[in-house]
């Protein structure tokens, strides 16, 4: 479609005229402008919601909403033309079937072997032998490897000794979905462990004896305590109406040696209504400081963030200062749970802070336990009940922690917020279905691509320049503050304001300061070859009795600079009273309007878009605007395009 | 950029030829200029009936007039004690922390004073007018706009010295009434009615720039928190008394004149400040000089809550300091 606008959220005077194009995997926004034929594009799959709003005299409004929280305004001319794009997007954002997904054309040119490496970059028998299992206490059951005992649960899980298989499988029976106590983390300083379940069919008497041994041989795995903690991740309230369905929690009268424990993080409906009033208040215009806190606060949103953390921060206390087991659940043991415990391993273990390690917690907790990625995150048209931000909630938890200690996370914020993105993109086959069952019936691995694999060979990117595995702060276990920390939760607008140039830092300390690292490095790999080159020359000219003094000039003058300030930021609308301002909104593209920080060459490890696209100074790069046309690649899309295989739909 | 009081219009609308030719003097033929007000357009009328108000476009008529209502006085310092009390109350829980910290207003009155700030360095580098700020006095809202717009436009107030430098010309010598306005803080029971806590929301916002443009500035966290302290309690004399005069010339006290000869009796922050073995904790390891304009966004979600300041005493910053410590290192390992 032609001549349609793409309007700026926070400018509405500011619209850019181009094409729009819609493909079989992306909407596409071309530009007019001759010079940069400046490209936005949309997976349909990021798409969540998409709003025809009234005709106005300058066309037909349409609204899209991603999940990544980027929103697009376009104004098509003609009506019918409107009708067309709304309906054909509706129809394209809610596919049926797996096939229709991107992940299957995506095409990052690797043969099979690389294809198959990318897969087996993480490793879970590995992760539970670096934990240092199997071992005396725990052990690896394959009682599940036909999926036989249940259906969501992977075929490899971590067992007490103690546990036979009679007990497992009455156990399994006893837990809705069959979710039984499983392994999850294993403190092998003092034996304490992590265990995750479903809740058990309790109801208001029923009782099950190999349930009951079930948790007693998680007691007897942890020589060092005599009783272990049953956290129950719901509030109280809906867990008692739960054994109105027959299902419940543990009476601390019938499983002998527990302490029982509710935690109280509201059920995935309230966290979906969360999400939405939060990004209503992202979607104000010109709000308040009143508006926002109070929308914020209305939101609820960051009182969940802290339920969560709190909850992990129990476990991890509970693990590492009292050396007592723990076994979490909620109703299913795939939302709260999988939070919870992965919040609570990466307090406990600094390994999980490592890039590698967070990909290996996720895979353990989040893929490998049957997470429902598909109904959660909407891969397929589905039911819009199920659609809930769990994982998103996790990663925010991870940014906030982050943001109290800095030097703890081998990872930078960047790397959390592509995780994110690629949770919806179904670009890479990780986040698919609901469970490894499904994965694999499908064939996963062998059709599609890892993102691990492809973060992995990104990682210069990733990384946090403040991080030093030998630092204190990423040493053992991390102790956030407890009350009073309300004020240590921030809105975290890196990830919900993420498209929003003009509100970020303009300055990218974490890019500044891995140039800085980088040069040091190089700079001290020279000064060592200039040095045996030296002592070579000296020994020489022992034998030649000459002194010759050379001028060794550095092969590459790695100039390294903050102040390339060739190029400005512009002010925001702070006034409507002086409208002859040329009152651009910082957010829009132009190319005066970055404050690059670093000279083009030196970017070695960052985005190649930066030098090409004058957006991308904040650091946060915008991942739905790159060229095709080889203006390099962003690290998570795809860079071949396939262009002749892509359906126009030129409407 | 100028600044001044109000006008005193008074209830008959007097008017002034010499302020009236002054003013005409600052601008060249078909010039236009901004006069920023920081009252209410209604304070600034009602002012008239107490002998002030404001330049009326027939007598000042290259002027154009806008009104940024900027909080002062009491309502401010009621704002500051608030935020305090609220900082330190151990009962809040998250569900009420935010609105807790809305009711304080503190944030929307950094929001404003960034605003105004950033209208009057729009004018100056985006229209090329000349702009003056008063408010009522000229000695609270006005210093704090006039100084906030100077870091904003001009790098040479980013640096450590240039940063004294505008602070000794817009706030010290400009009389800012520093002995009436820091004079108990947010604990105090006693509420002094000429107490207002204007120079911490002038660090608190200079603090905002320094968080959205971590490089431009030459000092970091640790000079504004020294400020802060030394604005209120000092053993230097640098923020001593109310204004230039009774530096020099001492101070009525009771019958007795007292002789402040602030100079003469007492030692210079700024000389304590600048000696190397100090100067370096106040330095910022990533500074690099900026030539151009920084224009912060004033978004509610640009602006946070400064928890170095308020939560101090509160919270470790052991964590962060490491991070600054780590930063220091890789900088000046290169």
């Amino acid at each position: 479609v032609e001549n349609v606008r793409l309007l700026d959220r926070l400018s509405s005077r500011k619209a850019a005229l181009g094409t729009l194009y819609l493909t079989a995997t992306h909407v596409i926004f071309v530009e007019n402008v001759s010079e940069t034929r400046k490209e936005t594009w949309v997976l349909h799959s990021q798409i969540s919601s998409i709003e025809k709003q009234a005709t106005t005299a300058t066309g037909c409004p349409l609204l899209i909403r991603c999940k990544n929280f980027q929103v697009i305004q376009l104004v098509i001319p003609q009506e019918r033309d409107c009708h067309d794009v709304y309906i054909s997007l509706i129809r394209l954002a809610r596919p049926v079937k797996y096939e229709e997904l991107y992940c299957f054309s995506f095409n990052p040119k690797l043969d099979k072997e690389e294809r198959e490496q990318g897969w087996k970059l993480v490793d879970l028998n590995e992760e539970y032998n670096r934990m240092g299992i199997p071992n005396n206490y725990w052990q690896i059951s394959d009682i599940n490897r036909d999926y036989g005992v249940c259906d969501s649960y992977p075929t490899e899980l971590y067992v007490p000794k103690s546990a036979t298989a009679h007990i497992i499988v009455g156990s399994s029976k006893f837990r809705s979905r069959r979710r039984f106590p499983a392994l999850s983390y294993y403190c092998k300083d003092n034996n304490a462990s992590i265990c995750r379940s479903s809740q058990p069919l309790s109801g208001f008497s029923a009782r099950c004896l190999e349930d009951e041994q079930m948790l007693q041989a998680i007691r007897k795995a942890n020589p060092g305590s005599d009783f272990i903690y049953v956290v129950d991740t719901r509030p109280k309230l809906n867990a008692m109406a739960n054994r109105a369905a027959g299902k419940g929690y543990e009476n601390e009268d019938n499983y002998s040696n527990i302490k029982f424990q509710f935690i109280g993080i509201e059920n995935i409906h309230v966290m979906r209504s969360s999400l939405q009033k939060m990004l209503e208040v992202c979607e104000l215009k010109s709000p308040s400081m009143s508006d926002f806190l109070w929308g914020l606060e209305n939101s609820g949103w960051l009182k969940h963030i802290k339920a969560i953390m709190d909850a992990g921060i129990f476990i991890a206390k509970a693990v590492a200062e009292e050396g007592v087991s723990v076994l979490v659940h909620c109703s299913d043991g795939w939302d709260r749970t999988a939070q919870v415990c992965s919040v609570a391993s990466l307090l406990l273990d600094p390994y999980y802070r490592t890039m590698k390690g967070f990909m290996v917690l996720v895979e353990k907790d989040w893929v490998s336990f049957g997470h429902k990625f598909n109904h959660r995150y909407g891969n397929l048209d589905g039911d819009p009940k199920e659609i809930s931000p769990v994982m998103d909630q996790f990663i925010e938890c991870v940014w906030q922690l982050m943001e109290q200690f800095p030097c703890a996370f081998e990872f930078n914020e960047r790397f959390l917020i592509h995780i994110q993105h690629h949770i919806y993109s179904c670009q890479f086959g990780n986040f698919l279905c609901n469970s490894q069952k499904e994965r694999r019936e499908l064939k996963i691995q062998e059709r599609t691509y890892s993102l691990w694999a492809h973060l992995w060979k990104n990682r210069a990117n990733y990384l946090n320049p403040l991080y030093r595995s030998d630092h204190g702060q990423t040493q053992g276990t991390l102790r956030p503050q407890m009350a009073p920390c309300n004020f240590l939760y921030k809105f975290w607008s890196g990830m919900y304001n993420r498209f929003e140039k003009g509100l970020h830092p303009r300055q990218s300390v974490t890019d500044y300061l891995m140039a800085v690292k980088e040069e040091t490095q190089q700079l001290e790999e020279e000064l060592e070859v200039l040095g045996e080159r030296l002592a070579n020359l000296q020994k020489s000219q022992l034998n030649d009795d000459k002194v010759k003094s050379k001028q060794q000039d550095r092969s590459k003058q790695l100039g390294l600079s903050t102040s390339d300030n060739s190029l400005a930021n512009t002010p925001q609308e702070y006034s409507n009273d002086l409208k002859s301002f040329p009152s651009r909104s910082p957010s829009q593209g132009d190319e005066e309007d970055s404050a690059l920080i670093l000279t083009q060459d030196n970017l070695k490890s960052s985005d190649p878009d930066l030098s090409a696209n004058s957006d991308q100074e904040s650091g946060v790069e915008d991942l739905s605007c790159r060229s095709p046309s080889g203006g390099g690649c962003l690290p998570s899309e795809d860079s071949g395009k396939d262009s002749d295989e892509a359906v126009y739909l030129a409407v | 950029m100028l600044r001044s009081s109000q006008p005193l219009m008074g209830p008959n609308r007097k008017r002034c030829r010499e302020d009236e030719v002054l003013l005409g003097t600052v601008l060249d033929e078909g010039e236009r200029g901004f006069i920023i007000d920081t009252r209410s357009a209604q304070a600034a009328k009602q002012a008239r009936m107490t002998g002030g108000g404001t330049e009326p476009k027939s007598s000042y008529p290259q002027w154009r007039r806008l009104h940024r209502p900027l909080e002062r006085g009491r309502p401010l310092q009621e704002s500051f004690i608030k935020l305090v009390e609220a900082c330190n109350d151990p009962l809040i829980n998250m569900d009420r922390w935010l609105s807790r910290l809305e009711s304080c207003r503190w944030l929307s009155h950094v929001k404003a004073a960034l605003s105004t700030a950033c209208l009057a360095a729009q004018c100056m580098d985006r229209e090329e007018a000349s702009v003056l700020v008063h408010g009522a006095e000229g000695t609270d809202t006005t210093l704090l706009v006039t100084a906030l717009a100077q870091v904003i436009l001009d790098p040479s107030c980013r640096t450590l010295a240039g940063f004294q430098g505008l602070l000794e010309r817009e706030w010290i010598e400009a009389g800012h009434p520093f002995h009436l306005r820091c004079a108990r803080s947010a604990y105090s029971h006693a509420r002094l009615k000429q107490e207002a806590p204007l120079f911490l929301l002038f660090l608190d916002c200079v603090w905002q720039l320094s968080r959205q443009f971590p490089f431009s500035l030459e000092f970091g966290e640790r000079l504004l928190l020294t400020l802060f302290d030394n604005a209120y309690a000092s053993a230097y004399g640098t923020f001593l008394c109310n204004n230039v005069k009774e530096r020099r010339v001492g101070r009525e006290v009771g019958t007795a004149l007292c002789l402040c000869k602030v100079k003469e009796s007492t030692h210079s922050l700024w000389a304590w400040l600048n000696q190397p073995g100090e100067k370096k904790k106040y330095l910022n390891p990533l500074y690099s000089h900026n030539a151009l304009v920084i224009w912060p966004s004033v978004e509610p979600q640009s602006i946070q809550l400064w928890q170095g300041l308020f939560f101090r005493w509160i919270r470790s910053s052991q964590y962060l300091d490491e991070a600054w410590a780590e930063i220091q290192r890789l900088v000046e390992g290169n």
